[in-house]
């Protein structure tokens, strides 16, 4: 079960470093600045669990894999939550209106575990970390483009106590 | 108690078969049949009895708005205008004088008579076949005044039933997720209705989110997704006691849930460490049996109607399609080989076909498959729509739509549609708010 984790995790990077490079040769289908390919990289619903961690990442369409920006932000929460023990933490995961409701249950389920994966692989134990999917049913921006679509499409560390 | 289970005594008076007129439910009707549905006769004093106990003017005449409306819905039969009705529904019930009907040119006429009798409705009604001008039905109904739409339904399930050969499903209900207030923070509770969306009630308080209800065959329980102290959990709602319990109580979540066509297990979603897979519990002994065992996701389980088989929605080949498997989980196969994504695979109770719901070029389709994946068949195309449920005989489908909401993210609404089969008779099932996630119950008298 470990070893399949481990290599899961290191799946999941190498997939990360395959879409990265993708995107680089397609730098041009950024829409407004504030995607990369169809991922969010604006700052318009982040908030902030302490100055400077970002509480959200976000992900492709249909996707789980980290982005090199979420695993930077995942970083910084896991500092975070190194240096404030007595915090534990719900990932809430999302999933955009494009898709069916029972699939996108178990996508955000799928989303926020990717994120708990990473934050674990920071040592951050399992115990401070649970996870919640919403699915469809919570998103963020009303709109039904591909922008709003994109900040709907994350995962949102929440303090839990 | 919020469904009252009625006794409903059947008593059939005489059945003579004439196969003259006959409707043909299989391909689009674009010539629906003329049909008069006399108002039903009441005399004087059974008339002032039901106005004083359910405030009903004319309960014969509401009767027969019931059945009237129903018939139009189906979009087989074409009631005519009461104003051009010849003949007075009581005499008309005793013996209707055929050339006046013809004249107006109904091909079937539904009569009866309503009488109050010990406390209860006593409702008998007569099929007749105009043009051959003979009776080809008669039945008659006893039961609690209360139950009086029931009564107009039964009598068009029998109507339905006798002109096209199959099963009606027009006594049955509803059971869905009324939806209000913003995109981002909305509201939802459980309600139930009539088909025909008459006796709608709200079953949860909206307190907490509640998802994909669906009933159990034999109509009492439902099942359904219930966030409940944040914690996403399969329940089990006695409809009759409003008794909720948890079943899907497993560390992690739980989800897409429904019955076994026995009604003694729920086959559902278990999802852990970013892996769903499918399970069945057996509600008398409580024993969860996993049924699927891969590293996708695995989600939306419906059996087949000899519960011989599961369908189900997977993304193992990369993205969701719907596969088949033998009920004990062995013999997977892919059945959705089209261009797009696939997923709500639900099994007809007639066996033969799999409703879905289809993801392509940015469009939503409702369609129908044969349980081998081949003869797919698109019902209807959409901004987005998904979650289809089977009318109980297998020739209507309901399903919920969302709009597209305009730059300033406004003019969201989410409401129930239905369709038949053939790909005709689309229109919007009314409900007093937003709604979604509908499940049509089996006949409930039958």
């Amino acid at each position: 079960m470990n070893l399949s984790k481990n290599l899961k995790n290191g799946f999941l990077i190498l997939m990360a470093c395959l879409v990265l490079t993708a995107c680089a040769t397609k730098k041009t289908s950024t829409t407004s600045g504030q995607m990369q390919g169809d991922t969010y990289t604006g700052t318009d619903t982040v908030k902030e669990l302490a100055k400077g961690v970002p509480d959200r990442v976000f992900f492709a369409t249909n996707e789980t894999v980290l982005t090199t920006a979420s695993r930077e932000t995942l970083r910084k929460q896991a500092g975070w939550l190194r240096k404030n023990s007595d915090i534990n933490v719900v990932l809430e995961g999302h999933a955009d209106e494009r898709g069916t409701r029972e699939y996108n249950l178990a996508l955000g389920e799928r989303r926020a575990n990717s994120a708990k994966d990473y934050l674990m692989t920071y040592g951050i134990s399992s115990d401070r970390i649970s996870v919640l999917s919403y699915g469809k049913e919570r998103p963020v921006d009303s709109g039904s483009s591909p922008l709003a679509w994109s900040k709907n499409r994350r995962s949102v560390t929440v303090k839990a106590n | 108690m919020l469904l009252r289970y009625l006794f409903i005594l059947l008593i059939i008076i005489p059945i003579k078969a004439f196969a003259l007129i006959e409707v043909d439910i299989t391909r689009g009707n674009l010539n629906p049949l003329p049909v008069a549905v006399s108002p039903l006769s009441i005399d004087n004093e059974s008339k002032e009895n039901f106005k004083k106990i359910l405030k009903q003017e004319d309960l014969g005449s509401e009767i027969s708005i019931v059945v009237e409306n129903n018939l139009r819905q189906s979009g087989l039969f074409n009631p005519l205008d009461k104003n051009a009705f010849l003949q007075e529904p009581d005499v008309a019930n005793l013996k209707p004088r055929f050339e006046d009907w013809n004249l107006i040119k109904a091909q079937a006429l539904v009569t009866g008579k309503v009488t109050f009798v010990d406390e209860k409705l006593r409702v008998e009604f007569r099929l007749w076949d105009v043009l051959a001008g003979k009776e080809m039905m008669a039945l008659a109904f006893t039961t609690v005044p209360s139950n009086w739409r029931r009564v107009g339904h039964i009598i068009t399930d029998k109507v339905y039933e006798r002109l096209t050969g199959e099963k009606g499903y027009f006594d049955t209900r509803i059971i869905y997720v009324s939806e209000e207030g913003p995109k981002t923070k909305r509201i939802k509770k459980l309600a139930i209705m009539d088909q025909d969306g008459f006796n709608n009630k709200y079953l949860t308080l909206g307190n907490e989110l509640v998802l994909t209800p669906r009933f159990s065959p034999t109509n009492q329980m439902v099942t359904y997704l219930s966030y409940f102290r944040n914690l996403p959990r399969v329940y089990l709602l006695d409809i009759e006691t409003g008794m909720q319990e948890v079943v899907g109580d497993f560390p992690g979540m739980t989800f897409a849930p429904r019955f076994s066509p026995d009604g003694k297990k729920i086959i559902m979603s278990f999802a852990k460490d970013g892996n769903s897979d499918i399970y069945t519990m057996d509600l008398e002994n409580r024993i969860v049996e996993r049924i699927t065992n891969h590293p996708s996701i695995d989600t939306s389980p419906s059996y087949s109607p000899d519960g011989k088989q599961i369908t189900f929605n997977s993304d193992r080949s990369g993205y969701q399609q719907i596969y088949v498997m033998d009920s004990n989980g062995k013999n997977v196969k892919r059945i959705s080989f089209g261009n797009g994504l696939y997923g709500t695979p639900v099994w007809s109770p007639r066996g033969d076909l799999i409703a879905f719901t289809k993801l392509h070029k940015g469009k939503f389709y409702i369609g129908v498959m044969r349980t081998d994946g081949k003869g797919e068949r698109l019902l209807t195309e959409n901004f987005y729509q998904e979650a289809p449920s089977w009318s109980p005989n297998g020739r209507v489908l309901i399903f919920y739509r969302e709009t597209k909401t305009n730059s300033k993210g406004e003019g969201f609404s989410a409401k129930l549609w239905s369709i038949d089969l053939t790909g005709y008779n689309e229109k919007m099932v009314e409900t007093e708010t937003d709604a979604s996630d509908p499940s049509w119950s089996s006949l409930l008298s039958d």
